[in-house]
């Protein structure tokens, strides 16, 4: 049997693409490097957050393809040749906030702030699929990002406001 | 976090020569929802993870009467399927609460059983489903049961090297409904204390007692009218979870039901020979005590869920009732 284990020292970067915010980007890594990592780190995205590290408070939560996912347990070598969507991405070209960032900041749906672009991006991916939700439909779909300032209601109905747009 | 290669493969068989060169430092990855938080944990410490997802077809989920769910199928596809909703329903039901929307847009079935949590939520649904699991390696094809997949705590029928290909869920007889509940603490992100997943197949899905599933009426009046209807409960599966070291069929209540006339003693005594076939735990999450009590009530429970959904198939009852 060949053992094809090499030393640190030698391990080799890898180069991945994809899109980030509707731009191409090309990054060398290691291959053992978290998408959150990669964000942060690397491209100095520092929008998306690092919680809990284990995927249970949903802070670093990114859209793959327009799902939500959470960036701190996903390895940046998936990320190659898919598109990711940070909080950074969600303002349009002339700067001007999200219809469900408004939302958050007229319903006060923000204290700290740390939940908030995990938040608001689990309500991104829930409002492209499901336009309309109800309010146990947003609870349950906000159900993996945790506040622990709000107490949730404001977000919700900031939520509830941002569909009826 | 420790440092590790990743591999993409592209075939099933790229896959398996990779495994076997690299040997017991490589492992597999699938959604990765479990393998990097127990990386950063230390719990494991590859040299190299060879991930699966980069292969085609182990994605699909097809239904031409039998269903086959691919290794890779995120919880969420299952989540979202119309067939497995409404035939293989406590599937679906396994899938509504598993983890976050976040996570099972990522973990996969075959990374659920591969890991072999006693609480894993999709195990006691595919033994009652009585999936079998396909298992491929660079020499042979093996197939088994879901119940001879599952040997230890964490551990599972596969030698390294070996890899699940396809779960198949064989065609179910007509007039078949299933339910699974999860019993936890919250509603999110959290792992059962108790998972109870029931199938029954009646004798027929046209009754005079079907109005008095959309009642509020207590379980023991809709089941004493049910005697009259004579309802032969032709099969029956009851499968519990961290009810004993591995996802269990409780199989001396099962056979106390099959080709039974429905009545409430009978699902009483259904329910309280589960509770006693089964070996819980006291854990953190929960006592054996509580956990034996809460058998006895969910076995029945998910009787009367599966049933309903015999009897009603198409039809949606608002407020659901909370069986």
């Amino acid at each position: 049997m060949r053992i094809a284990l090499k030393k640190e020292s030698e391990s080799m970067k890898q180069t991945i693409t994809f899109n980030l915010n509707g731009e191409s980007v090309q990054v060398e890594i290691e291959p053992h490097l978290t998408l959150l990592q990669v964000l942060r780190d690397k491209l100095e995205l520092i929008g998306t957050k690092e919680g809990c590290g284990r995927g249970e408070c949903g802070a670093c939560t990114v859209l793959l393809d327009g799902r939500a996912i959470n960036s701190c347990i996903f390895p940046a070598m998936e990320a190659d040749g898919r598109n990711v969507t940070t909080i950074e991405g969600l303002t349009d070209s002339r700067g001007s906030l999200h219809p469900i960032q408004k939302a958050f900041i007229e319903y006060g749906a923000i204290q700290c702030g740390f939940c908030t672009p995990g938040m608001v991006l689990s309500a991104k991916a829930l409002l492209d699929e499901n336009p309309k939700p109800t309010e146990e439909e947003i609870r349950h779909g906000i159900a993996g990002n945790l506040c622990r300032c709000t107490g949730y209601l404001q977000i919700v109905q900031a939520i509830k406001a941002a569909s009826n747009q | 976090m420790k440092k590790f290669e990743y591999l993409k493969p592209k075939t099933l068989e790229e896959a398996l020569t990779l495994f076997a060169q690299h040997g017991r430092k490589a492992k597999w990855v699938a959604g990765g929802t479990d393998v990097f938080v127990m990386i950063k944990q230390k719990t494991m410490a590859p040299d190299v993870l060879i991930s699966l997802r980069g292969i085609p077809g182990l994605d699909q989920i097809k239904f031409n009467g039998s269903l086959t769910i691919g290794p890779m199928v995120t919880h969420r596809a299952i989540e979202k399927s119309e067939v497995v909703r409404k035939k293989f329903s406590a599937l679906a039901d396994a899938t509504d609460f598993l983890g976050s929307v976040q996570i099972r847009n990522v973990a996969t079935i075959g990374g659920n059983i591969c890991t072999a949590a006693p609480s894993a939520d999709t195990a006691t649904p595919l033994l009652v489903l009585g999936a079998q699991v396909k298992i491929k390696s660079l020499k042979e094809e093996r197939s088994f049961s879901i119940e001879e997949f599952f040997k230890a705590p964490g551990e599972t029928i596969l030698k390294p090297g070996e890899l699940v290909q396809e779960l198949l869920i064989p065609k179910l007889p007509p007039h078949t409904g299933s339910a699974y509940h999860k019993l936890q603490r919250r509603l999110a992100l959290d792992l059962p204390i108790l998972g109870v997943s029931v199938l029954l197949s009646l004798d027929k899905n046209k009754v005079t007692c079907s109005d008095m599933l959309c009642t509020t009426s207590p379980i023991s009046s809709i089941l004493h009218r049910m005697e009259a209807d004579e309802i032969v409960c032709k099969e029956v599966k009851i499968a519990l979870g961290v009810a004993a070291p591995t996802p269990m069929r409780a199989v001396k209540a099962e056979a106390l039901l099959r080709g039974k006339k429905l009545s409430d003693e009978l699902l009483e005594e259904v329910a309280e020979t589960a509770a006693k076939e089964a070996q819980p735990r006291d854990t953190a999450r929960g006592e054996a005590w509580y956990r034996r009590d809460m058998i006895r009530v969910l076995v029945k429970r998910m009787a009367m869920k599966s049933i309903e959904r015999v009897l009603q198939p198409e039809e949606t009852v608002f407020p659901e009732r909370l069986w």
